[in-house]
């Protein structure tokens, strides 16, 4: 819930496809993990199971093959990736601040994104789309790509021997893992879209700006 | 369960609908979701603990559970809730896309604009016609898509929509064809049945919309026509008079039709 008042906030300072970015991370990120995937991974370790009666073999296994469960990794991610906003809104407390204290007008409009803001938000953009990528490439190290398998060979102590360890649920959570990348994807695109279209309208207001003042 | 915020964004919409839009809406709320998180949850909630299969072959249940069920219904509801809900976020932005040209308009001084202050434009409800009426009609088309392929998926993966008492299955490293008993059946199927039932309903409701505003539109613009055709013959003052007659009743006319909508 804390999530989503922060991104709601961050609604009113955002460009159009910035609130487009906002709608695809409340619905189909946010609330297909918690409506959904989060009841998948729920009893991940419970249900693993070994073909071994070893005790041990199976606790050790499942911490080898899960050093992170996925489930955790995507409520980081999630977390991560949103808090850049937070940059634009503490910017615009400042600014509102500043012209209380002062008392008078100093900015045309506190929450119109120019000058200092529009700096912080593109480092936001930026922000957002690094880590992003980084989340994407440290999934992809850790779990050897972008699947998951049925069953795993095991064979670190006390495992006596190479055992068949089975991973429960593996299609469904499949599905769930493309659907949660595919997301993230789309969310790069939106981010890499704004932020060239931030440059573009800003660096075409400047060239015009000294275009006028080189005429004057 | 975080439906609630979806709750808040649906409601939104909710202004802007038709009076069938209102009714999908409440059908969506109150059987679909509320059914969902009160009840179909539950049903399913021990799903794979109590699964089991006539083998102690360690294995064996996790992999058969896993080829019978590749996804659990409950997600594909959920998943199919998220997108149809998805288009009427179509229609909020482009009402507020509206609302903030008006605010514009209205902060710049504009004569035209009819308003006395921002609260009359946050409150405004905008009538569907233009842009909005298609951005509001391509949002009822998808929805209709997006109903009608999640009903065909999972009909295609499950085979119909009866859940059995029993299941064989041989995939490996089960030793040989092993019996799995899925537990709760019968709730399942009578809970299958009914969120079924209540999708066909929604798609219903939404192709009537789909309809209603189609026949709308044709009876505007036969409107239009005929009213430009009248146009270049009158001459004189009595004509004059009879068109705007004519202007009046055709305006008071699709005052009550849309009047019946709101």
């Amino acid at each position: 819930a804390g999530l989503r008042d922060l991104l709601s906030g961050v609604n009113k300072y955002s460009t159009g496809v910035g609130r487009i970015w906002v709608a695809v991370v409340f619905l189909f990120r946010l609330l297909v993990y918690v409506a959904a995937a989060e009841n998948i991974w729920k009893h991940e370790h419970d249900e693993f199971e070994c073909n071994i009666k070893q005790p041990g073999c199976e606790n050790v296994c499942f911490d080898h093959f899960f050093p992170v469960s996925h489930i955790r990794f995507w409520a980081l991610q999630l977390i991560m990736v949103s808090t850049p906003s937070l940059l634009v809104v503490f910017h615009v407390a400042y600014r509102e601040n500043r012209e209380k204290h002062h008392n008078q007008k100093l900015y045309k409009n506190p929450g119109k994104i120019d000058g200092g803001l529009l700096c912080t938000y593109l480092i936001s953009l930026i922000l957002k789309i690094g880590l992003e990528i980084f989340f994407l490439v440290l999934f992809y190290k850790l779990y050897n790509g972008f699947k998951i398998p049925r069953h795993v060979k095991c064979d670190i102590k006390p495992c006596p021997n190479t055992v068949d360890c089975y991973i429960s649920k593996p299609t469904e959570k499949m599905i769930f893992l493309y659907f949660l990348v595919a997301t993230s994807c789309l969310c790069i695109v939106l981010n890499l879209s704004e932020l060239s279209y931030l440059m573009f309208k800003y660096s075409i207001k400047c060239y015009l700006k000294r275009h006028v003042k080189n005429q004057q | 369960m975080d439906w609630g915020a979806l709750h808040t964004i649906l409601g939104g919409v909710n202004k802007h609908s038709t009076s069938i839009g209102k009714i999908w809406l409440t059908v969506l709320f109150i059987f679909r979701i509320m059914i969902l998180v009160v009840a179909a949850e539950r049903v399913w909630g021990d799903e794979q603990q109590d699964f089991v299969c006539n083998t102690l072959q360690p294995g064996c249940r996790n992999v058969c559970y896993d080829h019978f069920f590749p996804i659990s219904h409950i997600r594909l509801w959920a998943l199919q809730l998220i997108f149809v809900s998805t288009p009427a976020l179509l229609v909020a932005m482009h009402v507020a896309y509206r609302r903030h040209e008006k605010k514009r308009q209205f902060r710049k001084g504009d004569q035209k604009c009819e308003f006395k202050d921002i609260e009359e434009i946050r409150k405004q409800r905008f009538r569907i016609e233009g842009s909005l009426w298609w951005t509001y009609t391509s949002s009822i088309f998808f929805r209709l898509i997006f109903e009608a392929v999640f009903m065909y998926a999972f009909y295609f993966m499950y085979d119909g929509f009866r859940m059995p008492r029993l299941m064989k299955c041989n995939a490996w490293p089960c030793p040989n064809t092993v019996d799995c008993f899925v537990s709760r059946p019968t709730e399942k199927t009578v809970f299958t049945i009914f969120m079924i039932a209540v999708s066909s309903i929604c798609i219903l409701l939404n192709v009537a919309e789909l309809c209603y505003l189609l026949t709308k539109f044709f009876l505007r613009r036969s409107r239009k026509a005929g009213n430009s055709k009248q146009q270049p013959n009158h001459e004189n003052k009595e004509e004059t008079k009879q068109n705007e007659m004519n202007e009046l009743i055709s305006d008071s006319c699709q005052n009550t039709v849309i009047g019946f909508s709101s």
